[in-house]
């Protein structure tokens, strides 16, 4: 057996290598820019410092920066499932009482245009400066549409065998919903929450630039700024971003596990 | 016929879609006797995906009346009567062949154990043993559609009703699905109400064919196929066959199917 092993992993290793490498190369080529040409072609420290001490400034103040991420990654956390968990029983109701969908559907798609980063200040103003409410409530209310408007689809995009089959076996709307609706919509579903992780982040982040407590991440980036402690900025950027990528590869990878069944999941698994 | 016997009894059905839109279906007389297997055939739009679908209390009729197994359309839908398979196999990504089949005796609250014995007689039944693991992305469009026959006979309906199932398929399998079917439909001896509109098909698994005609949708005519039971390769030489397929053919075109221009047939 293990003799039949080796190559078959062997030719696993030589695929995946084929398949990271040259993101891996172009990853090399991006840090080797910041941290070489960049400096070299004269762009100025508070622009963009080199790479290394970006890196020397997270080293530096990296208690400080953890903090601040798990605070700031707690309020992003905090809005997507609210806004999330909300998002899909409102869903679940405008697919049950179809009416109500068509009534309430122009105004939710309008609503999703709408800028809502620009209402930071204002919810300041209800929550408290000082409350991660005010950051959880914006990084659920980004979440909310994009996830309500996905779900909705999810849930009524059946093809019309599918509902009749279900009415052939006299199956109440309870049913149709646990057995066909709810699971023909969770490709939508993921999708969504992978849009709505990011949006979180982004809320949560923007949140803070409007004040919150002086350990938040965003508070952190606009105090260094404003001290030209550029390294430090750019450190808790770095972080606001592993963060954020962080989330969005849990949200793919509980995709993975749940929808494993659907196509667009199929074709990423060799 | 003794009104005993009767599944299905049609009596002027009519119906209409939309406000004085298309007459998909105009006087409506059908009478389906018990172990009988009766072809609705015709040109698209002539109303049989239609009719099925009121046999099945799925799409109302505009007017008349239609019993099945004694009883309304609608008693008999929710006393689960008949079983249904469509064009395309409608299987349920997310489960596997094994959960579909199963689909109805879940609703229907059978416990696991009859619900995996009931699964591998089906698997048996229609010749798929060993794929009860299987999604189906991972079968073929035939294979899938025996998924689904298998799903409509799970809980043993008296009657089934099938809606040009092998439509999609090349012609080499359906015509060893139309053997599967007729020899599935000979172990179980329920009653059959078919749509298609192969001509050959319709004549090769009936006892009787149906002929029905477009705008407004009615029956033309009704032909007795008395080709012996039980039908196999060589049903499809016998010289009885063709003039059995003439004689479909002709009832079609008499029925005005030469004027039909294609479309899609007209379903809600």
């Amino acid at each position: 057996m293990s003799t039949l092993a080796h190559p078959a992993s062997g030719r696993r290793n030589t695929q995946r290598v084929r398949k990271w490498g040259p993101a891996a190369i172009v990853f090399g080529i991006g840090m080797a820019l910041w941290q070489w040409v960049l400096p070299a072609l004269g762009v100025e420290r508070y622009l963009l410092p080199p790479l290394s001490d970006v890196l020397q400034a997270f080293w530096d103040n990296r208690s400080e920066l953890v903090r601040g991420g798990w605070i700031t990654f707690k309020e992003a956390l905090g809005g997507f499932v609210l806004g999330c968990s909300l998002a899909f029983g409102f869903a679940l109701v405008l697919a049950r009482w179809r009416p109500l969908g068509s009534a309430l559907m122009p105004y939710m798609i309008a609503a999703n245009a709408v800028p809502i980063v620009a209402f930071a200040p204002i919810t300041n103003a209800w929550f408290g400066t000082l409350s991660p409410w005010s950051k959880v409530v914006i990084a659920a209310v980004l979440c909310f549409f994009p996830v309500l408007v996905n779900t909705l689809r999810g849930l009524t995009s059946l093809r019309p065998e599918s509902l009749e089959l279900m009415r052939s076996y006299a199956a109440p709307q309870r049913v149709v919903f646990a057995r066909a609706r709810i699971p023909n919509s969770l490709p939508f579903v993921f999708s969504a929450l992978k849009i709505a992780s990011v949006l979180a982040m982004i809320g949560a982040v923007v949140g803070d630039y409007f004040g919150g407590s002086t350990e938040a991440l965003g508070v952190q980036i606009v105090s260094s700024v404003s001290l030209a402690q550029y390294e430090t900025a750019w450190a808790a950027i770095l972080v606001a971003s592993l963060i954020g990528i962080a989330f969005y590869a849990a949200v793919a990878l509980a995709e993975r596990l749940v929808v494993g069944w659907h196509p667009s999941i199929r074709a990423g698994v060799d | 016929m003794k009104p005993s016997e009767a599944v299905v009894t049609a009596r002027g059905i009519s119906k209409t879609f939309g406000k004085g839109g298309v007459t998909a279906l105009q006087d409506i007389e059908l009478d389906v006797g018990r172990g009988e297997f009766i072809s609705l055939i015709g040109p698209s739009g002539c109303g049989k995906s239609t009719l099925l679908r009121v046999i099945g209390d799925l799409v109302d009729p505009t007017s008349g009346e239609i019993r099945v197994n004694g009883k309304s359309a609608r008693q008999a839908r929710l006393d689960r009567d008949y079983g249904i398979v469509f064009q395309s196999a409608v299987l349920y990504d997310w489960r596997t062949v094994a959960k579909n089949i199963a689909l109805p005796l879940e609703l229907m609250g059978f416990n696991r154990a009859e619900r995996a014995a009931r699964v591998q007689e089906l698997l048996s039944l229609v010749e798929l043993d060993g794929f009860e693991k299987h999604y189906p992305w991972q079968l073929s469009g035939g294979m899938q559609q025996r998924v689904s026959i298998a799903r409509a006979l799970s809980f043993t309906p008296a009657l089934l009703l099938m809606d040009e199932p092998f439509g999609a398929l090349d012609e080499m399998t359906r015509e060893r699905m139309n053997d599967e079917l007729l020899r599935i439909w000979t172990e179980i001896r329920s009653t059959v109400i078919f749509v298609t509109h192969s001509i050959t098909e319709a004549v090769y698994l009936s006892t009787r064919v149906v002929v029905m005609s477009p705008r407004p949708g009615r029956i033309t005519s009704v032909l007795p196929i008395d080709l012996e039971q039980p039908r196999t390769r060589e049903t499809r030489e016998d010289p009885r066959f063709f003039e059995l397929v003439t004689e479909v053919r002709e009832a079609l075109h008499a029925g005005g199917a030469d004027d039909v221009v294609e479309e899609p047939e007209v379903v809600e």
